[in-house]
């Protein structure tokens, strides 16, 4: 979902035929990832992740863990930005038919240009902290095999006779 | 190793191609922005195009005739708040008025509960192009040649070759005088869009925003006033409101809808949901028009874009000109009707 609006978004910025029907679906999944962040991380709080795997040296678990965080502050952040940014613009935030969200930022040209900037630097910034973590995911799925993945995921991708419980 | 590294290299690849980083000829809104620019030159803080404006505020007062078109909470019967912008085409915000520049009106209609709409019309009956590439490459073809101070007769004439609907068009254009100011011209909405009512059912729509002041014709540049034509308007509102019917224009199946360079039959049915009224004139300031994107596709639940492909690049290429002017310096615009003589 979160892959898919940065998809969504460098590709509605560059588009002229797509635009309109990609900015109308970027708004409401911005919200809705907002709403799902914020969800998932009172769980995380709630039911702690499983401890690292043994096969992971510290240095790699404090840059697994960071990364964790910063794509967790990023996804939260994004979606305020678009809110904030489109604010500060005075255009309508519209969810879908008649449903809107009001402004949270007064209207200012200046605010809305550097919110604007700020969208895409996170964006990218997003986009490379995923494509590391998502690396390191692989490193120890395809490489390892140490079943890093089912710290991961809520099925069991490698049998118990690999990786014990 | 090699199935990891195809896996990232396959999504940070998907993401450039979608980016357009992998496709440079791509025509993009950001280049689209780029040929404003070196067509009329970079003037930070101003418009890419439609550059020298003033602002007008008033209310449309909606007679309740549109609700049976449109369930756009605009229609319902009484008064709802307008911010508007009128404009001159061209990227050129100092340039002289004159009677060869197409006339622009931007509008905001702001009802209290939500369901703003917002709308670019212009004083012709249809563009002169129908896609957003036609656009530019005319764009590109009527940029004035430094040694000559006019359009490169060659490039004009290989655009019009090329694009036969252009030259209908400019037929269809011509056809019709034009009026002698911004008060007495008939603004159109161009483009096709879909109105919804309340029952679900969806009629295929253009509008127009037609004057109550008298026509008179076009004059001559006034070499006296470069700002002769807004002055004119900034004269006639001092003397009391101006007002404007505002026509809705009713499609039949079989109307074209994704081809703004045509007209539709002279005998569909008009229905006139409402007056417009203008009573204040500003010149451009921060928090007023001015920081106001008129994106033709901001509309309200009952009101969406027909399949027309200049719609989505329009939104498109006034969102890239707003990002761009948003973040420059900004200096007072042209048009100052504080210093109009009273």
């Amino acid at each position: 979902m979160v892959l898919t609006m940065l998809f969504i978004g460098v590709a509605m910025v560059a588009s002229l035929a797509d635009y309109h029907l990609l900015v109308s679906i970027h708004r409401p999944l911005g919200i809705a990832i907002l709403i799902l962040v914020i969800i998932r991380y009172v769980n995380r709080k709630l039911n702690p992740p499983p401890e690292f795997i043994a096969t992971m040296p510290p240095e790699e678990r404090v840059a697994a863990h960071y990364s964790e965080l910063l794509m967790y502050a990023m996804m939260f952040a994004m979606p305020l930005i678009g809110w904030g940014m489109l604010s500060a613009a005075r255009y309508p935030i519209v969810l879908f038919g008649p449903i809107h969200l009001p402004p949270i930022l007064p209207h200012s040209l200046m605010l809305y240009a550097v919110l604007r900037k700020t969208h895409t630097i996170v964006a990218y910034l997003f986009f490379a902290t995923f494509i590391a973590h998502f690396s390191g995911v692989l490193f120890h799925t395809l490489i390892m095999r140490d079943g890093l993945i089912d710290r991961m995921v809520p099925w069991r991708v490698r049998g118990p006779e690999i990786n014990p419980p | 190793m090699a199935i990891l590294g195809a896996l990232v290299l396959c999504v940070v690849g998907s993401f450039a191609y979608v980016g357009g980083w992998l496709s440079p000829g791509l025509l993009t809104p950001g280049r689209f922005a780029d040929g404003f620019q070196e067509v009329f030159g970079v003037h930070p803080g101003f418009r890419r195009n439609h550059a020298k404006g003033v602002c007008v505020g008033g209310y449309f007062e909606s007679n309740g005739q549109g609700a049976r078109l449109s369930k756009a909470s605009v229609f319902e019967p009484g008064r709802v708040a307008v911010t508007g912008r009128f404009s001159l085409a061209g990227g050129q915000p100092f340039a002289a008025d004159g009677p060869a520049a197409v006339r622009g009106f931007g509008l905001r209609f702001e009802p209290r509960h939500g369901g703003q709409w917002r709308t670019a019309m212009v004083d012709i009956p249809v563009f002169a192009v129908g896609t957003p590439e036609g656009f530019y490459d005319q764009l590109l073809a009527s940029k004035i040649d430094p040694a000559t101070g006019k359009p490169d007769p060659a490039k004009m004439t290989a655009f019009l070759a090329a694009h036969p609907e252009t030259v209908r068009a400019i037929t269809i254009i011509k056809a019709k005088p034009f009026s002698s100011g911004f008060a007495n011209a008939t603004f159109n909405g161009l483009n096709v869009f879909r109105f919804t009512n309340a029952a679900g059912d969806t009629t295929p729509v253009r509008w127009s925003m037609v004057p109550v002041d008298a026509f008179a014709p076009e004059g001559p540049a006034d070499a006296q006033d470069k700002n002769y034509l807004f002055d004119a308007l900034i004269a006639r509102l001092r003397r009391g409101p101006v007002q404007w019917h505002m026509i809705i224009t009713i499609g039949q199946p079989g109307d074209p809808t994704d081809d703004a360079t045509l007209l539709w039959p002279d005998t569909r049915e008009h229905l006139d949901v409402g007056t417009l009224t203008l009573d204040s004139v500003a010149a451009e300031a921060p928090g007023n028009c001015r920081d106001i994107n008129f994106d033709p596709l901001v509309l309200p639940d009952g009101i969406a874009p027909s399949d027309d492909p200049l719609l989505s690049a329009r939104s498109a290429v006034y969102s890239q000109s707003f990002t761009r002017r948003a973040g420059e310096t900004k200096e007072p615009s042209a048009v100052t009707p504080a210093e109009v003589g009273q």
